[in-house]
C-alpha cells in the first residue's frame, strides 16, 4: 500500500469503515511512514475538535408543532406487546431471497411491530449491498470491541467455530430505525447475521421458534438483551445454533 | 387488519411520527448547514416531513434516517431553486481523481498535533468554517461527522458511489483542517 492510497484510506480507518485486512495494511504503512502517520494524527485531531464542538442544532418547538399540526390526528389504537408475535410477518421480499442466511437479532422490546419485515430487509441489504461486515474478523476479541462507542449495548460475540458456526465479523445496522449490532456467522454456505440492542430491565425469556416463508425465527431474551434468530436453514439447525450460542455465553 | 380508513390513516400517522420525529433534530441540523438560514431550514424540514409522510407507503423499512435525509436534501434543493441561483458549485468538485492527485492536500505544518488539539476551539468558529465549505463537501462532512451516518448511507443519500463519498470526505477534511489551522494561528491577533 502506498502513500496515495493511504491518503484516502486513512479517512475510512478513522471512520471505522475499513475491513480488518485493509485496516491492518493502512496501520502497517502508517507505522513506517512518518508523513502518513502525521496525517492520520492530524485528521484524528480534527475529528476530536469536531466532536468536542457543539455543532448540532435543536429543531425549534414551533417547527415540531407546525409539522404535527399538518399530519393526520393520532389514531386510537396502539399495538400491545401480544401483537408482536402475530406481527411476525415477513415482507413479500422474502420470496426474492435466494441467498440463505441466519439472523439473530437482539433488540429493544418496544417498537416490534414490523420487526420481521425490518429484519428481512436488513438481511437482504447486507447480502445485496456487498456490505455484510463493517469489521471483518474471525476473532471475537476484535469484533466485540469494534462496537464500543457505536452502540449503547455490548453485543454478545462468541466464537462458535468449533461448533460449526464460523464467525465472519460484525456490522452496524438499523432495525426499526434504531441502530443494532449485527454479528455475522456462517454455517456451510449460509450467512449468519447477529443484531444486538438492549432490553434493559426485561426478564429473560426462553426461546420461541417461528417459521414464515422459508425462514425460521428463534427469539429469546437474556441478560437484558433481546435476541432474534432468523434463517432459512432447517429449524433444528437454527435451534442448535441458538442452544450453542446460549451455552457459549454462559461459559 | 380492522378499522376504517380514518383509523388506518391515524395509525399511519402514529407510526410515521414514532419513526420519523425522533430524527427531527438531526434532519434540522442538516437543513441548517445546507440552507445556512434558520427560516429556510424551518421550511425545508417542514417540507421534508410532509413529503416523507405522503410517501411513507413507499418506505421499505430499514433505517429511516437516511431516507429522511435524502428527502430533506431534495426539499432543500427545491427551496434553493426558488430562492437563489445555484447550490452546487461544479468547479469545486474534484471528485475522485483530484483527491488522489499528486498535489499536496495538506500543508506541511511544523505544528505538532498536540499543540493543535490542545488549543481551545469555539463551536461557533467550527460552525462557520463548515458553513464556508462548498456544498458538496459541507453536506458530506455534516452527514458523516455530525449526523454520524455510514459511507453507505451517505452514498445513498447524495446518490454517488461510495468512492466519491470517500474522496469528498477526504477533501472536505483537508479544507476544513486548513481553514481551522488558519483560524487557530490567527486567533492570537484577535
Amino acid at each position: 500500500m502506498n502513500c496515495e492510497e493511504v491518503t484516502i484510506l486513512l479517512h475510512a480507518l478513522i471512520d471505522g469503515e475499513l475491513d480488518a485486512g485493509n485496516a491492518r495494511e493502512v496501520e502497517a504503512h502508517v507505522e513506517i511512514c512518518p508523513n502518513c502517520a502525521a496525517q492520520l494524527q492530524n485528521f484524528q485531531d480534527l475529528r476530536k475538535a469536531l466532536m468536542s464542538s457543539s455543532l448540532r442544532f435543536a429543531a425549534p418547538k414551533s417547527l415540531l408543532a407546525r409539522i404535527e399540526g399538518k399530519l393526520p390526528a393520532p389514531g386510537v389504537t396502539r399495538a400491545n406487546r401480544r401483537s408482536v408475535i402475530r406481527s411476525f410477518a415477513f415482507g413479500a421480499t422474502a420470496s426474492a431471497l435466494a441467498a440463505s442466511g441466519l439472523l439473530v437479532i437482539v433488540m429493544r422490546a418496544d417498537d416490534q411491530r414490523n420487526i420481521l419485515g425490518e429484519v428481512v430487509s436488513a438481511h437482504l441489504r447486507s447480502l445485496q449491498a456487498q456490505h455484510l461486515t463493517d469489521v471483518l474478523s474471525t476473532d471475537q476479541h476484535t469484533v466485540k470491541p469494534w462496537f464500543n462507542g457505536r452502540l449503547d449495548v455490548a453485543p454478545p460475540v462468541v466464537d462458535l467455530t468449533a461448533q460449526g458456526f464460523t464467525l465472519l465479523g460484525g456490522r452496524l445496522d438499523y432495525v426499526d430505525a434504531k441502530p443494532v449490532a449485527a454479528i455475522v456467522y456462517r454455517r456451510r454456505v449460509h450467512v449468519i447475521n447477529l443484531f444486538c440492542a438492549p432490553a434493559p430491565g426485561e426478564a429473560a425469556r426462553s426461546a420461541v421458534m417461528e417459521s414464515r416463508q422459508g425462514f425460521n425465527v428463534r427469539h429469546w431474551r437474556e441478560n437484558g438483551i433481546n435476541l432474534w434468530a432468523v434463517s432459512d436453514i432447517a429449524a433444528d439447525e437454527l435451534e442448535e445454533f441458538g442452544e450453542k450460542f446460549e451455552a457459549a455465553l454462559r461459559q | 387488519m380492522v378499522g376504517g380508513a380514518a383509523d388506518r390513516s391515524g395509525e399511519k400517522a402514529e407510526q410515521f411520527k414514532k419513526l420519523a420525529l425522533p430524527h427531527l433534530d438531526a434532519v434540522y441540523t442538516l437543513a441548517r448547514y445546507l440552507m445556512r438560514s434558520a427560516s429556510d431550514a424551518d421550511d425545508a424540514v417542514q417540507e421534508c416531513y410532509l413529503r416523507a409522510f405522503r410517501h411513507f407507503d413507499t418506505f421499505r423499512g430499514g433505517p429511516i434516517k437516511p431516507w429522511l435525509m435524502a428527502i430533506l436534501r431534495n426539499s432543500c434543493h427545491d427551496i434553493y431553486v426558488d430562492t437563489t441561483s445555484l447550490v452546487y458549485t461544479r468547479e469545486n468538485i474534484g471528485e475522485d481523481t483530484e483527491a488522489t492527485s499528486a498535489n499536496p492536500m495538506w500543508r506541511e505544518d511544523s505544528e505538532t498535533p498536540e499543540q493543535i488539539v490542545l488549543r481551545r476551539h469555539a463551536s461557533e468558529t467550527m460552525r462557520r468554517l463548515i458553513d464556508e465549505l462548498p456544498t458538496e463537501f459541507r453536506e458530506t462532512i455534516v452527514l458523516r461527522e455530525i449526523n454520524d451516518l455510514s459511507y453507505r448511507d451517505i452514498a445513498t443519500i447524495i446518490e454517488v458511489p461510495i468512492g466519491t463519498v470517500m474522496s469528498r470526505l477526504a477533501r472536505a477534511r483537508v479544507m476544513l483542517r486548513d481553514a481551522w489551522l488558519a483560524t487557530e494561528s490567527g486567533s492570537e491577533c484577535r
